[in-house]
């Protein structure tokens, strides 16, 4: 593995010189989407901020996070999502290193399964909230919580429909530079919700009920 | 909610009193007349437009030529357009607003007290969304690729979608002044009086949506802006050899890319409030409207930097350019926006002193903004030394800029006295307040947007603007500013509150009467421009600046012809120097041909851009009339389009080698038959567009 | 001040089987530090106050770990332009974050 050319590392999977030029074409894509990444950022972080704030002021009268937020569903979810953010980077492997069709769409399957399973578990939780009378328009608190929580939901399903979206692309296109360039950015919005998710089951679900 | 259920679905919340001219038909008087009048201009300019398309035949150019062009030259340009219709309504609004208050002392005025709310809402919306943001975003799209030697920004569709985000939400604006009413919240919208309680008409989600979408596509054209300065500089162009206008536009790109989302999640939060009944800012059930301010100020403050950056930078190249001189205190100049930058993220409690909180948090805040005075002064010394020994030339761009550095400095020194908040408590929400802010945004950023007008203008159309009546204008505008603005300060110190539609004190009124003279010679300030504009146009022959630097410009803008080739440069410039083409003119290596030429790829016209701005502008339509079925409809169109566009593979062409060769060769020839023009003879037909070179 | 040579030496060679370590190493403390953080919460073990300071460390860390074998972001070998855009990030949601619960809770205390 002696290399002349060096490659300087973008977020993400590098495909380094299995694929120079995609590589090469990814370096600045990847830039312009990460630096779309940290405007998403703020704006996880301002409904954080509003949250930390309302689940607090904004009870008025109405249930406390303590009351109504249990730790089953949201575990299962937090595996759920943890699991694909895995699997998603084994479907980058197999892009970079296979070119391997078959088992890239495999893992990428598997991902979509796993956030399908996800999003729906949340929804589940959200429609069992909304029947016992804790809907969003209950109080402050709660507007927030859904708010939150729901932003990150619409963020993982405009993810699922992106990944189907590329799925039928590799079979249209094949690997080219596009598609490939395309997997690599949902790779790292993906891993990017995932760290969003850790700031909500912590900050929202722990936090709540300790 | 009045129709029959058939209508409510097909037409949702639309009804006949939502059409123009209803209102004046059924009770016509000074109210209705100048809503009527407004209505008529507005549908009259669409007609005109369209009937003049139509009779020259240039539809077709219209659409192959710009709409659907990727090309950051004319998304630009469109932009400036945009903004300069748009300035015109808004300062029209404004003549209104000064007659109405000069007129409404101790008596109601010719405008019903909602009207005039409609009034004060929309001109400061188009203001700053529609008029500040659109044109200073078209000047950095036409400049700065040039500037940093680039053929286009980096993702030049996402720039068509972030203008057609933009022009969606003007037209939803300009809409609003055919149909319906417009929200009567002010430009900052403040809940609980936009909450749905209290304004339960379809004004407010007029603003909501033109907002959002304005919000945006800004947040997506400062991404564009920043990859693209960050990774297409040319080779040799280091970060301390970019010109300072790229250095603002770089800052300012960052400040969208960060200070955007706040507005848009406070005005998607309202507008949950509003259509689901949430409740973040309401009065009841844990809502709370503080949040609101928070969150609008945390956007609000960073977005005055991003109005005025782009104008420092302009008026940093101007003073160089027209002193004859290099930029003095570069490096200062460079750090002094980073400066402004950040601290710009540490100040929007000022405009909420009064909101309750504790005198610590206010004194934290209040020091903060008093900080931001220091590298603004460091600018204003670095340009006034750079005009220290230089060549001055006092063309209308280096007015402009010079009345600016004047006037900002009084506007900066009335704002140092509201950063102290016991000095805030006397006079917030006053007249002081409205005349502070006119004036920092109408020297900041207005005068500094007519100064890049008048100094690139010949660079994107290949000939000079009117001197002379860019002369008039100039006056127009600076006496007018001063008469217009300076009595609102004493106003305001008498105690005369913003937006007002009536008073009660006759002392008002000589001053009021001064300020409605002021705002008649602004409009004849804007009035003369359109005469220049047309002027300019008719005598084009006698002003045409075929070598492309008219103005014996410092960096590579000037360094191909006016109007540029589409690629921009025939081969991408080695940069060796920080006035990058002063050096190649010296060196001798400026209207040289390369050794060869290369093939050039460039993006397709696509039409996703028009079709979004449709669709987008459908969609706000359709929620802020409740419209469900169009609103589903053309919600999924647009992200239909996005997914189908990601299916088309053949978007870029290319440009072979010999062709870009020939036209390279084609304008150097034309180049050497031209005779260079000494700078005493600049503003005269003399100027082809070639300096002389002074060694 | 000179221009960054775009390219940083990638000092490690691309080896799947690596790669394929990195992201199971990843996995597994995230979901280490995810069962301790549920664990925590479930098993009352400490007093609230300090149940929500071992959160808060835990979140950070598999932030961090998410990052360093997800996204593959790393203090040395990233790209600078990177690293300036996650550290000036970083600032930016501290201010915002940070300073609208400062003065919420501010304005809250004196209602």
């Amino acid at each position: 593995m002696n290399k002349i050319r060096k490659y300087s590392r973008h977020p993400g999977l590098n495909m380094g010189s299995t694929d120079p030029e995609t590589h090469e074409a990814a370096e600045t894509l990847l830039f312009g989407f990460w630096v779309f990444l940290m405007s998403d950022l703020v704006l996880f972080a301002l409904l954080f901020a509003d949250y930390a704030a309302q689940s607090q002021h904004g009870v008025a009268g109405g249930p406390t996070p303590g009351d109504i937020l249990d730790l089953k569903n949201p575990f299962i979810e937090t595996m759920l999502l943890l699991v694909s953010s895995f699997t998603f980077g084994l479907a980058a492997l197999a892009m970079k290193y296979r070119q391997d069709r078959t088992r890239l769409v495999f893992w990428l399957v598997v991902t979509f399964a796993l956030g399908a399973g996800f999003v729906g578990l949340e929804v589940y939780d959200f429609t069992d909230m909304i029947s016992k009378g804790h809907g969003p328009q209950t109080s402050g608190f709660l507007s927030a919580f859904f708010l939150l929580v729901g932003t990150h939901g619409i963020h993982v399903s405009s993810g699922l429909i992106w990944l189907l979206v590329l799925l039928v692309q590799v079979f249209v296109f094949g690997l080219n530079r596009n598609v490939k360039t395309r997997l690599m950015r949902l790779a790292i919005f993906w891993h990017m919700l995932d760290v969003v998710w850790i700031g909500i089951f912590t900050f929202v679900y722990l936090f709540g009920v300790a | 909610m009045t129709g029959q259920p058939f209508d409510y679905f097909w037409l949702g919340k639309l009804s006949i009193d939502s059409l123009p001219f209803v209102e004046f038909i059924r009770d016509p008087n000074s109210n209705t007349a100048v809503g009527a009048f407004a209505k008529a201009a507005a549908i009259g300019g669409a007609m005109g437009l369209m009937v003049l398309l139509t009779v020259f035949g240039k539809w077709r150019v219209f659409w192959h030529e710009w709409l659907t062009s990727l090309d950051a030259k004319k998304i630009g340009i469109m932009y400036i357009v945009l903004a300069m219709v748009m300035l015109l309504r808004a300062v029209i609004e404004a003549g209104f607003m000064r007659a109405q208050q000069m007129l409404a002392v101790e008596q109601p005025g010719p405008l019903a007290p909602e009207h005039f709310g409609e009034l004060f809402s929309t001109h400061g919306t188009i203001m700053i969304f529609f008029m500040a943001m659109p044109f200073l975003i078209g000047i950095i799209n036409v400049v700065m690729p040039l500037q940093i030697g680039a053929r286009d920004v980096k993702f030049p569709l996402l720039n068509a979608i972030s203008l057609a985000l933009t022009a969606a939400g003007a037209v939803l604006i300009m809409i609003s002044l055919v149909i319906g009413k417009f929200s009567t919240g002010g430009w900052s919208g403040y809940p609980p009086f936009t909450e749905l309680a209290f304004n339960p008409g379809a004004g407010v989600d007029y603003w909501i949506w033109a907002v959002t979408l304005s919000s945006i596509g800004n947040t997506l054209t400062g991404i564009n802006f920043a990859v693209t300065i960050y990774k297409l500089r040319a080779p040799g162009m280091t970060w301390f050899r970019m010109p300072l206008f790229s250095w603002t536009a770089l800052c300012t790109s960052i400040i969208m890319i960060f200070a955007m989302m706040p507005l848009t999640v406070a005005t998607l939060m309202l507008a949950l409030d509003r259509y689901a009944g949430f409740h973040f800012f309401t009065n009841a059930l844990g809502g709370n409207m503080m949040n609101y301010t928070n969150l609008f100020w945390l956007f609000g403050h960073p977005e005055v930097y991003i109005v005025i950056l782009p104008a420092f930078g302009v008026f940093s190249e101007v003073f160089s350019t027209f002193s004859g001189k290099r930029l003095y205190g570069y490096h200062s100049l460079v750090f002094a926006t980073m400066a402004i930058a950040v601290l710009s993220f540490c100040v929007w409690l000022h405009h909420f002193f009064t909101m309750g909180e504790t005198a610590d948090l206010n004194a934290a805040f209040g020091i903060a903004t008093m900080l931001i005075g220091v590298p603004t002064g460091v600018k204003v010394y670095d340009w006034l030394l750079t005009m220290v020994r230089g060549r001055v030339r006092l063309t209308t761009a280096m007015l402009f800029s010079i009345m600016f550095m004047v006037t900002f400095v009084i506007g900066g020194l009335t704002g140092v006295i509201l950063a102290n908040p016991p000095v805030d408590f006397a006079v917030h929400n006053s007249l002081f307040l409205v005349a502070h802010f006119h004036n920092m945004l109408i020297p900041g950023t207005l005068f500094g947007m007519f100064a890049a007008y008048y100094v690139w203008f010949p660079k994107m159309f290949g000939f000079r603007l009117s001197e002379k009546w860019g002369r008039i204008s100039f006056w127009c505008w600076s006496f007018g500013f001063y008469l217009a603005f300076m009595p609102l300060y004493a106003l305001g110190l008498m105690g005369a509150m913003r937006r007002s539609a009536q008073w009660f004190d006759p002392q008002y009124l000589p001053w009021l009467v001064v300020a409605f003279c002021g705002a008649l010679l602004i409009l004849a300030g804007l009035a003369s421009q359109v005469v220049q504009l047309w002027v300019s146009i008719r005598d084009r022959d006698t002003t045409r600046v075929p070598g492309g630097d008219p103005w014996d410009g410092r960096s590579l803008e000037w360094s191909m012809s006016a109007p540029p080739p589409e690629y921009n440069f025939a081969v991408i410039p080695q940069v060796h120097d920080r006035d990058a083409f002063t050096w190649m003119k010296k060196n001798g290596t400026s209207y040289t041909a390369p050794e060869h030429y290369e093939d050039i790829k460039m993006p397709k016209n696509s039409i996703v851009a028009p079709v979004i701005c449709a669709l987008t502008a459908a969609l706000g339509f359709a929620l802020t009339w409740h419209i469900w079925w169009l609103t589903i409809a053309s919600f999924i169109a647009v992200w239909a389009t996005v997914i189908a566009r990601s299916f088309c593979q053949n978007t870029e062409e290319t440009i072979p080698a010999s062709q870009v060769r020939e036209e390279h060769e084609r304008w150097l020839r034309s180049v050497k038959a031209l005779k260079p023009a000494p700078r005493e003879h600049e503003t005269t037909s003399a100027n082809q567009g070639l300096a002389e070179v002074v060694v | 001040m000179e221009m960054e040579p775009d390219q940083l030496p990638d000092s490690e060679a691309e080896d799947p089987r690596q790669e394929f370590r990195e992201y199971c190493i990843g996995g597994i403390l995230a979901v280490l530090l995810t069962l301790a953080a549920f664990g925590l919460v479930a098993s009352h073990w400490l007093d609230t106050l300090g149940c929500l300071m071992v959160l808060t460390l835990l979140a950070v860390v598999q932030v961090l770990v998410h990052f360093r074998y997800f996204l593959h972001i790393d203090l040395r070998r990233s790209h600078r332009d990177e690293l300036q855009l996650i550290l000036f990030t970083g600032l930016i949601l501290f201010l915002m974050a940070g300073g609208t619960i400062w003065i919420l809770w501010n304005l809250n205390s004196r209602m």
